[in-house]
């Protein structure tokens, strides 16, 4: 897939609460092929202790709308910047970036969907696209750490059942994800998960303890994104490998974890 | 239009904006952004004789118009470049330089010797300055012995354009330059990465997992330029100047504080097209001001 980079159109900036925002982004021209899983660079101006661009995954494509859209968490200077960014400005982006997460050949496979915090963000465009090529709905579950942490609950119902886990308990079972009792009642074929990196740990150890087939996607600090500065790497068991290029999905059985 | 040219001991370049070691991969990752036989050359990634892993994750932390990185020359080794890069990259119609760097004397010659082999690469950036590597790097190129030493067996075995790349964590970055021209090189690059570090206060923890790195971007420019400035008053040979070149009004400055050509650098990661658009801008720059050629710049400060 070719690379490219152009500046996008905000054409909506939601706040979802204090901490997370939803950009809705549309470009001149078509939009590309976008894979679920993928993510994008985003330039940030006005921030001056911001220098590299911020690599966000792409939550959702709205094809019909000619729509992309990120949620982003406002963690440090420069999502916070993003934050401000109004409906008509111009955000600089270079897409599609990275490897993509493996569709089974079987439709009928039983899916779950994981994810952590912010982390939920591919994974609505991976329910939406399984959907569109016609697989078994998807089963979601979700963890956050109170209930504002909670995204996007009715855009996933669109695609597939919803369990929630808070660890405060504010909403759904409490706990931790890996604690959920969706996980004891049902039987899954594929795990998909993305969220903070001791959260996937945990899947990966339950996925690996049940024998459930289970890809990642990494969120290592990055530089250029485009794999030519080595900066991102994860260490996998054919050594050091780029994130931003060879991931950032990755089958469990690649990474060295000690899971 | 004026004449962008300019040589480098035997290396003709079509124009003096190239890219740094580095920060371009192979070229190959920056084709679908620009057209690469636009700019003068690309000096791909630091390249050793045998295969390195490269040091721990973290290897980054961003800081103010910059970046602290510790990569430590993670590549396949020169066998590999030779039989799997090389063919995919001979044809790229600019100079494809390559960025040598190694643990001992004998690494670094024996890895020349075979880039020397290669008819498509006509010249090679000694890396006596990466601080990112326990062992070599940055130790030949922090001592004029430790440089000469190196550059001699490199020479010896190396029969094309040599270019020495200095490091700027020197008391005297002219004393190293100097020892490069009497050695036989043909120009040095400079400046590789300043030292630096970045502390973690929530986990007090150094956030690169060697504690150090090497700092680069805007905020690292000054301090290139102003190396740039004393060495072109100490030596003979060309300097290409780099250290957080990001537009083409920096370029200038580099050459007239004396750069021949210039890197670009971490800016690349910010703007994957910058290269193109600096020699977009020097041209524009040439015309206005009624140079017929860059060279005319070359050193070109008026104190």
């Amino acid at each position: 897939m070719k690379k490219q980079m152009a500046d996008w159109l905000v054409k909506e900036n939601i706040s979802l609460n204090n901490s997370y925002f939803l950009l809705k982004l549309t470009l001149h021209k078509q939009l590309p092929e976008i894979l679920p899983g993928q993510f994008v660079q985003v330039k940030i101006e006005h921030s001056p202790t911001t220098f590299l661009r911020r690599p966000i995954s792409v939550h959702f494509v709205d094809r019909k709308a000619g729509e992309l859209w990120l949620l982003i968490q406002q963690v440090g200077d420069g999502t916070r910047q993003l934050a401000t960014i109004e409906a008509g400005e111009k955000l600089n982006l270079i897409y599609p970036l990275g490897n993509s997460f493996t569709l089974p050949a079987d439709k009928n496979t039983s899916l779950l969907l994981i994810g952590g915090g912010v982390g939920v963000a591919p994974l609505l465009y991976l329910g939406a696209y399984l959907k569109e090529r016609g697989y078994n709905k998807p089963a979601f579950l979700l963890g956050a750490r109170t209930e504002n942490d909670l995204l996007q609950l009715e855009e996933f119902s669109k695609y597939g059942e919803v369990h929630i886990t808070t660890e405060n308990g504010q909403a759904g079972e409490k706990g931790f994800v890996t604690n959920h009792s969706v996980l004891q009642n049902k039987k899954f074929d594929f795990i998909y998960s993305c969220g903070p990196k001791p959260m996937m740990m945990a899947v990966a150890k339950f996925a690996k303890e049940h024998t459930v087939s289970c890809e990642v996607s990494l969120e290592n600090t990055m530089a250029c994104g485009i794999g030519a500065c080595l900066c991102c790497v994860e260490k996998t068991k054919k050594g050091n490998t780029c994130v931003c290029m060879e991931g950032p999905v990755f089958n469990i059985n690649e990474l060295t974890w000690p899971i | 239009m004026a004449d962008l040219s300019v040589n480098i001991g035997e290396l003709k370049l079509k124009n003096p904006v190239l890219t740094a070691s580095g920060t371009f991969g192979y070229g190959i990752e920056y084709a679908d952004f620009m057209d690469l036989s636009r700019i003068g050359g690309i000096f791909v990634k630091g390249t050793t004789l045998h295969p390195r892993e490269g040091n721990d994750y973290p290897r980054m932390a961003e800081t103010p118009s910059g970046m602290l990185n510790a990569v430590g020359l993670q590549n396949k080794g020169v066998n590999y470049f030779i039989s799997a890069i090389y063919p995919k990259i001979k044809d790229i119609d600019t100079c494809m330089m390559v960025n040598v760097s190694g643990s001992t004397v004998e690494d670094y010659a024996a890895c020349a010797e075979k880039i020397n082999e290669l008819d498509k690469i006509p010249a090679i950036e000694l890396n006596i300055s990466c601080p990112n590597v326990k062992q070599g790097g940055m130790a030949f190129g922090t001592n004029c012995a430790g440089a000469s030493e190196v550059i001699k067996a490199v020479r010896k075995v190396y029969h094309k354009t040599l270019i020495v790349k200095l490091s700027p964590n020197v008391t005297d970055i002219t004393e190293i330059a100097k020892t490069a021209e009497a050695e036989g090189a043909d120009a040095v690059s400079l400046i590789n990465t300043l030292m630096g570090m970045a502390i973690d206060i929530e986990r007090r923890k150094p956030v690169l997992s060697t504690v150090t790195g090497g700092l680069s971007g805007p905020c690292v420019k000054p301090v290139a330029l102003r190396m740039v400035y004393q060495t072109y008053k100490a030596i003979k040979i060309p300097i290409i100047g780099l250290g957080g070149i990001s537009n083409w009004k920096d370029a200038i400055e580099f050459i007239l504080a004396g750069a021949t050509a210039i890197q670009i650098g971490t800016y690349n990661f910010v703007d994957p097209t910058v290269s193109v658009k600096v020699v977009e801008g020097i041209n524009e720059y040439l015309d206005k001001n009624g140079f017929q050629s860059v060279r005319e710049l070359i050193g070109g400060l008026e104190v």
